[in-house]
């Protein structure tokens, strides 16, 4: 049996589209942060991003087969990991999530957690035989994501746990999800919703959580805080107007961290609606032609793996550019390739090296 | 049952692809609601929408006399300042800036620079007090400089001529060392602090709390709207334990003159007076001090930014000989030594002179105390030896820190044989301890340490902690402010210390040392001391040079037997003690008088039954019983219930 991978069959184009995402990131980084005590740090993006893509070919190179025969290893590792953060994790503005390394670094271990899930899912519903999902593999499949999420849920990170909630719900509605199922599923987190806001003993999230949801109803409850977040994000977005407008809400602080959760609000401000339709579509293409690489896939696993990325993918856009609008209540997501910060660009790279590395063994087998 | 190479369901892929589709569509009708339905709102809304923070400056607390008489206030002024959040190019504009507030331009781009790092929100500081022209330039260039802003603060008015100025201290911006202290921690740049003096000691409690205001401003700078606002809380209003009219008495003593005077009410220690020469003008220190002002003054061979009643180490001279005399006598020495002064004396081989060259004759405590005779002290320190010397002193607070609640105290030295085993790794020589005797030598003291020594050999061996501030004012769990009410007791022999005060009683009297200090009237009690600060001869060879010159030293109080008031003078080339004594008599006469003109109460009836508080004074015989002395002493006596009857007409009339 050839084994025979080549770089032919490794995706520029959907590279290519990424990149422009990357430097389109990376230009108004630069623009946001002018001015301000980040003044640099799009410079410093530049070299997320090279690193990013060196990591990419690095893990496109590793037969994804491989990876999932061993990933109960790295499961077992993830959430060792996680339980390390809860142990000797620091304490920056009181939630405990990065682990201090040698050499002055933070690793914040719910990043790569993400990764692990999209694998140990895919493994999970690929090894299945059955077209139809049977409750007790629904509950199976919830563990597998459930177990890390709660422990990032103690972080506590809600932004960062939510993210795993589409990794399961992309396996598991590919698996074979049912009608009945879906609904009792759908009625269950209505339930719970309701109960983790509704009644006072349960407390589940912690009070700025919930005052972040809560502002995110009734925005003059909290001038300041969250509410005043989206006020001003929706000023800026909206004061942008069709061809974009001179960013005063960017450049005069008046958007919260420009450079990293509110960046498309800062782009949108200075592009206008032409631009930010732009980035949308950008971003679309890049969802296409992953589900593209997902239905070409050599077998099940690969698909399931591809289609991991484009839940996580979409999850974040949604959440981040739905906060931007006011759609949204703020959960500190931010939105991928084109947020500052080292993680998620890393992050994003590493899943796409997954997706190469699936589409590179397409005429294997 | 299929196999590992089925593939996932079409339908379902398909599916998950119109999922994202839509999820887009939302995205993109919610950037077209914004974006092109209401843009016209938001761009509106961007225009007036803007939150600036405006700092609310507290005003820091007053300053006031034990009477509530103001002796610092506040007076308002402007100050300008640079707004960040208005998006324009600062450093630009930072020469019509500059320009128009009479500024350096490259200052104001580097403060531009200096403060790039902290929150945009934090206005930086221009220029403090500024002009009315200035202001009236920034207000003309509203439209133009929308960054540029001004903001009334609360400044400083200190008293003129420097009066007061060592005690009270000036405020200052706080220093980027300050800021990296632990105890400064709350405070952030810019904030005005005490520097020195009761403004740097008491800053936490006169500084107050700053507020701010949310305003909301347009594009232009003008103000349209307020969101919120937290207010300032004032500072707290201090009083000191300072008499203003004894003040001036003592500053009106000094002026012209180097040297300190402190005076004291020895039953509390409140000090009631602290003046240092020179002075200098705090108000010019108000906000920031140049350079060249600052140089003159740290490089002023006169000192005057020093506080010389807490500060100045010097040899005590012979008004040491007090504390001499206690010694001697707690050891039963001094009441029997007689010595008969020839204008010197032999000790180790060297030859030690008396002030009076031609001698006192026969000396006994009481004459060597009000004549001053240091042959007679010579022979005392030989017979108590270096060791009982120090240990007197010490217990009198000499060489310590008085713990008076001002900053930067000095301790001054008491030598003995193991200090001087310890800083210099000698031994000691007995020829040092006949110099010792008579103030000289390694003794250094400060004026305040002096005035506590003596003050607590006039009440008897009652020591008090010099205060200037009136602990009982103080807020609720204020620790600082307990131990002021502190008091020791030094063991002193009550005939020792009555023969001691009324000998010192004698020096202001014809026989005495300072009869010219002396005011008909009053009973002063007191010691002069002329403290060489290098050898007669070394100073013969600088020609009797003025900077060379004796120290001149009293210190003092009234009346003889419980004092109210000590008072204690350093005359820094005063030459001789006696100069000095007219400085602090000028003190205690306007204590005299003012005590003269304000009636007193005698007796307050407390409102419901309870006790009275009464003194009184006698006179009874020693308990050799052929000597009468004067006894003081106070009693509690019982009030009765009902009032006493009282007769309101000739018995059997009216009834």
């Amino acid at each position: 049996m050839a084994r025979y991978v080549s770089y032919r069959d490794f995706d520029w184009v959907l590279l290519g589209f990424v990149l422009i995402i990357c430097g389109m990131g990376v230009m108004e980084i630069h623009s946001a942060t002018m001015h301000t005590k980040f003044a640099g740090a799009h410079v410093k993006q530049v070299y997320w991003v090279l690193a990013g893509v060196g990591a990419m070919f690095l893990v496109s190179l590793i037969n994804y087969q491989a990876l999932l025969d061993q990933i109960h290893w790295f499961y077992i590792a993830g959430v060792g990991s996680l339980m390390a953060v809860l142990v000797f994790g620091q304490k920056y503005l009181g939630a405990r999530r990065w682990i201090k390394m040698p050499g002055g670094n933070h690793f914040q271990p719910s990043e790569w957690v993400k990764l692990i899930l999209i694998l140990a899912v895919a493994k999970y519903f690929a090894d299945m035989r059955e077209r139809e999902l049977s409750w007790a593999d629904f509950m199976k499949a919830a563990a597998i994501v459930g177990i890390p999420m709660l422990m990032v849920l103690k972080q506590p990170d809600l932004g960062t746990a939510l993210t795993y909630l589409p990794i399961a719900a992309m396996g598991v509605f590919l698996g074979g999800l049912q009608w009945k199922q879906g609904l009792a599923v759908a009625l269950l987190a209505t339930v719970g919703l309701g109960a983790v806001f509704f009644i006072p003993r349960v407390h589940v999230l912690k009070s700025y959580q919930k005052q972040r949801l809560t502002s995110f109803v009734d925005p003059e409850l909290d001038p300041q805080g969250s509410g005043y977040q989206v006020e001003q994000s929706k000023i800026a977005v909206g004061s942008g107007g069709l061809w974009g407008g001179k960013g005063s809400q960017t450049h005069g602080a008046f958007l919260p961290v420009p450079q990293t959760d509110f960046i498309f609000a800062a782009f949108s401000e200075e592009h206008g609606f032409v631009g930010a339709l732009g980035v949308l579509l950008l971003y679309f293409i890049v969802l296409m032609r992953l589900t593209q690489n997902a239905q070409t896939a050599p077998d099940r696993a690969g698909t399931f793996v591809v289609m991991g990325v484009v839940a996580v993918l979409s999850f974040h856009i949604l959440v981040n550019v739905g906060m931007v609008v006011g759609f949204m209540p703020v959960t500190g997501i931010p939105l991928p390739l084109m947020s500052y910060g080292g993680s998620s660009v890393l992050f994003m790279f590493l899943a796409l090296g997954m997706v190469m590395n699936v589409r590179m063994r397409r005429f294997v087998n | 049952m299929f196999g590992r190479d089925e593939k996932v369901s079409e339908v379902r892929l398909t599916a998950a692809q119109y999922i994202i589709l839509g999820i887009f569509l939302i995205l993109a009708y919610g950037l077209w609601k914004l974006q092109v339905m209401e843009s016209g709102y938001y761009a509106s809304a961007a225009e007036k929408n803007r939150i600036r923070n405006v700092p609310v400056l507290a005003p820091r607390g007053k300053i006031l006399d034990r009477e509530g008489r103001t002796i610092v206030d506040n007076y308002p002024s402007f100050s300008a300042l640079l707004l960040r959040d208005s998006s324009r190019d600062l450093v630009g504009d930072a020469d019509l800036i500059a320009q128009g507030l009479h500024l350096d331009p490259n200052e104001v781009r580097a403060r531009v620079r200096h403060f790039a790092s902290m929150p945009q929100y934090q206005p930086i500081f221009l220029k403090e007090d500024i002009t009315p022209d200035e202001l009236q330039f920034i207000e003309a260039h509203r439209n133009e400089l929308p960054e540029l802003d001004t903001i009334m603060a609360h400044r400083r008015l200190y008293p003129r001529n420097g009066f007061m100025a060592h005690l009270i201290g000036y405020v200052g911006e706080v220093s980027e060392d300050m800021l990296n202290q632990p105890q400064f921690e709350l405070y952030s740049p810019g904030d005005v602090v005490g520097r020195s003096g009761v403004e740097f000691q008491y800053n936490n409690l006169l500084m107050g709390q700053n507020g701010s205001r949310q305003a909301l401003v347009d594009s232009h700078g003008r103000e349209v709207g307020r969101l919120g606002e937290t207010e300032a809380v004032p500072g707290k209003q201090l009083k000191l334990t300072i008499d203003i009219d004894l003040q001036i008495a003592a500053e009106e003593a000094l002026a012209g003159k180097n040297g300190a005077i402190v005076a004291m009410d020895p039953h509390t220690g409140e000090i009631l007076a602290m003046v240092s020469g020179p002075s200098f003008d705090p108000n010019d220190f108000a906000v920031r001090v140049s350079r060249e002002e600052w140089n003159k003054l740290v490089t002023d061979p006169d000192k005057p930014l020093m506080n010389k009643a807490i500060q100045a180490q010097l040899a005590p001279g012979s008004t040491f000989k007090i504390i001499m005399s206690v010694a001697g006598w707690q050891e039963g020495v001094a009441q029997t030594l007689h010595v008969n002064c020839n204008g010197g004396a032999e000790f180790y081989g060297r030859r030690f002179g008396c002030w009076v060259k031609g001698g006192h004759g026969e000396v006994t405590l009481e004459k060597a105390i009000y004549q001053s005779c240091d042959v007679f002290f010579y022979t005392l320190a030989e017979k108590l030896g270096i060791d009982r010397i120090a240990k007197y002193a010490t217990d009198l607070g000499l060489g310590q820190k008085t713990g008076i609640d001002l900053p930067n105290e000095v301790a001054g030295v008491m030598p003995s044989e193991q200090w001087k085993w310890q800083t210099q790794r000698q031994k000691w020589f007995a020829g040092e301890t006949i110099s010792v005797g008579i103030g000289q030598g390694a003794v250094a003291i400060t004026p305040v340490q002096l005035l506590r020594a003596v003050s607590t050999i006039s009440m008897g061996g009652r020591m008090v902690v010099p205060h200037v501030i009136n602990p009982t004012d103080m807020p609720p769990g204020f620790v600082e402010a307990q131990h002021y009410t502190e008091v020791k007791n030094v063991p002193i022999d009550p005939n020792g210390w009555t023969f001691i005060t009324d000998a010192m009683s004698r020096v202001l009297l014809p026989e005495g040392t300072a009869p010219s200090a002396h005011i008909p009237g009053i009973d002063i009690a007191g010691k002069t001391g002329s403290a060489q600060i290098v050898s007669l001869a070394t100073r013969a060879r600088f020609k009797n040079s003025d900077d060379l010159a004796q120290n001149g030293w009293f210190v003092g109080f009234t009346p003889r037997r419980n004092p109210d008031i000590v008072v204690c003078v350093l005359f820094q080339g005063g030459e001789h003690g006696r100069l000095a004594a007219r400085l602090a008599t000028q003190v205690i006469k306007a204590y005299v008088e003012k005590q003269r003109r304000t009636p007193q109460k005698m007796v307050e009836k407390p409102k419901t039954g309870g006790t009275v508080d009464i003194g009184g004074l006698w006179t009874e015989p020693d308990s050799d019983g052929d000597k009468e002395t004067l006894q003081g002493g106070r009693f509690v006596l019982d009030l009765p219930k009902k009032p006493l009857a009282v007769a309101i007409a000739a018995p059997g009339l009216h009834q």
